[in-house]
């Protein structure tokens, strides 16, 4: 009896009721994704006349085929070339800004200076500004930057221009990540102990020494995590590679065509899916624990 | 090719010419006498920050809202022109409705959701709740372009007798006759299939800081609580929600202010068609479709109207904060 008892314990503790809701919520939010993966590795033939998850349910008579990935890459789509672009955006859009950051996080932590909450408060306010609001004046300013470049002789043509170029998209994506990484920065940098910078200056380090040798090593974490969440965010941007990168194709604008032909069947916009997904799904799962510290520190935000 | 050689070029040369950015205005400052130093050597490390904010983000902020009372090229004022304009026009009030909608639906789901979600794993051994939590969180990592992909597939109608989406296909399994569901517009129908999408992809999120504020709860105070005779809702609700309340607060409002400017997941799921436009997908509209830039900016000046309240309370949760430390 008491053996009985103790198994129905066990068997309580191991909370079957609760693991059978989330079970369902858990298939429920793996769904989609998994459409996703399934419909990339059919026929067009199958993906217009049958539900992917008729693939599933029967997986042994289906016409499993890499022709919708392959398809991708050709000629017509040209997904390689995408795919080239969204790294060349994408890469200098994380390590620049952060850059950037580190040292105005370290100016606000570290040295006391007049107007220093001022200047602080403007880069929270400006956290919440929608990148709407800036783009119009900034497409003008790129602009008449072009027209200006072009009165510098041998650049009558205007060969050497900002708009529609990686750089422009560089600028934007690190001028709209600073209000946030300056602040994320900061609150981690403020953790950091100040005896320890304190003995720094005595022992006479300049603020540079300090912040390189120091605080830099030491803020790894953050920096990490920030880095993690603004490579996926630049990655998987649609409207600033769209308005300043117009030149170079990324990945989510060739995704959208894709989506406008999807008469054409679903597994060519579903493979398109799957090779811009690969690379945030990898940063996301191998580096998932720094992220998740990232966003829980950045949760005042 | 050329764009990896770019793309390296960038990696290596963008940090050493941003070190070398500062390490020269470190020597100028250090040039200066000691007291100017000493005044300067702070924006040694903040003032390129400063100019790259005040050059990309509030000084184009400002254009734009100048923009607002300028024509369709910005040559000359027309007062408020534009935003009459903007209200005269029957669609910009259904626009407005839906972009409230958005913002009354999305945020408080997200969080609900996420706070279900947190509690339920958190009662889980860490195995269930490590692979329940991941996988909730995985749609954070597709981008909204990708995720209304796929969506669209799930949404899909078809006029013959198969059904290759599967919304539909479980509406014909129950017996009901399968629609277009993007063209439902009978009680925003379609708007909330598209806000499905938006909560899909920000309940990891939401749960992620949730769960962490539920971990930091104390289990005495929950003990106490049932020691005291209270069941598990009276303990939730009395013991444990009054102190995730600031976390719920700042995901309620990191979610608000993404969906006040939601633009991508609208624009790949119906192009603002059907009665799903918001102020987002207007501006982008008014700015490429219609080359009205006056139009465009008073779209986001509304916008910015709606938002300085967060602002405001922005600064001041953060100053409260400060003061805290």
């Amino acid at each position: 009896m008491s053996q009985q008892s103790s198994a129905l314990q066990r068997f309580k503790n191991l909370k079957p009721g609760t693991t059978l809701v989330m079970l369902v919520v858990v298939l429920l939010w793996l769904m989609p994704t998994l459409g996703l993966l399934v419909t990339a590795f059919r026929t067009q033939t199958d993906s217009v006349t049958t539900g992917w998850w008729t693939a599933i349910f029967d997986p042994f008579h289906q016409h499993w085929t890499f022709s919708a990935l392959q398809s991708v890459f050709n000629a017509d789509w040209d997904l390689g070339t995408a795919f080239m672009s969204t790294v060349a955006i994408s890469v200098p859009a994380t390590i620049l800004p952060i850059t950037f950051a580190a040292f105005a996080a370290y100016g606000f932590t570290f040295l006391e200076f007049r107007g220093r909450e001022v200047w602080f408060s403007m880069i929270i306010g400006l956290m919440v500004v929608p990148l709407q609001a800036a783009i119009v004046a900034i497409l003008q300013m790129f602009v008449a930057l072009d027209k200006w470049l072009m009165t510098i002789p041998g650049n009558e043509y205007g060969d050497f221009h900002l708009s529609g170029e990686y750089p422009a998209g560089w600028i934007v994506h690190s001028a709209f990540a600073m209000p946030l990484a300056v602040y994320i920065l900061r609150n981690y940098m403020m953790t950091l102990p100040h005896a320890l910078i304190e003995a720094a200056r005595i022992d006479g380090a300049s603020h540079f020494q300090i912040f390189w040798r120091l605080i830099i090593p030491m803020s790894v974490p953050a920096l990490a995590s920030f880095a993690i969440f603004q490579f996926l965010w630049v990655w998987n941007d649609y409207f600033i590679a769209f308005m300043f990168v117009g030149n170079h194709s990324v990945m989510t604008y060739k995704l959208l065509s894709m989506l406008g032909q999807h008469g054409e069947g679903w597994q060519i916009v579903m493979a398109g899916c799957l090779v811009s997904v690969l690379v945030p799904l990898t940063v996301f799962f191998s580096l998932q624990r720094y992220f998740v510290r990232g966003l829980t520190a950045g949760s005042v935000k | 090719m050329q764009d990896i050689l770019v793309a390296l070029l960038a990696v290596v040369l963008g940090p050493l010419a941003t070190f070398g950015f500062y390490i020269v205005l470190n020597w100028l400052v250090n040039l200066l006498p000691a007291k100017a130093g000493k005044v300067l050597r702070p924006y040694v490390f903040i003032g390129p920050v400063l100019a790259l904010v005040g050059g990309m983000l509030v000084y184009p902020t400002v254009q734009t809202v100048l923009f607002a009372f300028m024509n369709e090229d910005s040559t000359s004022w027309v007062g408020m022109r534009n935003f009459q304009k903007l209200f005269a026009d029957p669609s910009f009030g259904s626009t407005v409705f839906n972009n409230v909608l958005w913002v009354a639906v999305v945020p408080i789901v997200t969080v609900i959701i996420g706070i279900a979600i947190a509690t339920l794993t958190d009662k889980l051994g860490p195995v269930r709740e490590r692979v329940f939590k991941s996988i909730i969180f995985m749609p954070m990592a597709i981008s909204f372009v990708a995720a209304s992909s796929i969506w669209r597939l799930n949404y899909q109608w078809d006029a013959g007798n198969t059904q290759i989406g599967m919304l539909n296909a479980i509406v014909k399994a129950l017996g009901g006759t399968p629609v277009s569901w993007m063209q439902q517009e009978v009680f925003s129908l379609n708007s909330l299939l598209i806000m499905v999408v938006v909560i899909w992809s920000n309940a990891g999120f939401s749960m992620t800081l949730l769960s962490a504020a539920i971990k930091a709860v104390p289990e005495e105070t929950i003990e106490a609580a049932s020691i005291d005779g209270a069941n598990g809702w009276q303990s939730f609700f009395k013991i444990v929600l009054p102190q995730i309340r600031v976390t719920a607060v700042s995901v309620f409002i990191t979610v608000l202010i993404s969906t006040m400017k939601i633009f991508d997941v609208i624009w790949g799921m119906t192009g603002g068609n059907f009665h799903t436009n918001v102020l987002g997908v207007d501006f982008f509209l008014e700015y490429f479709v219609y080359n009205n830039n006056g139009k465009a900016s008073a779209v986001v000046v509304l916008l910015m109207i709606a938002i300085v309240p967060i602002m405001i309370y922005q600064i001041r949760t953060y100053r409260k904060q400060e003061e805290l430390r």
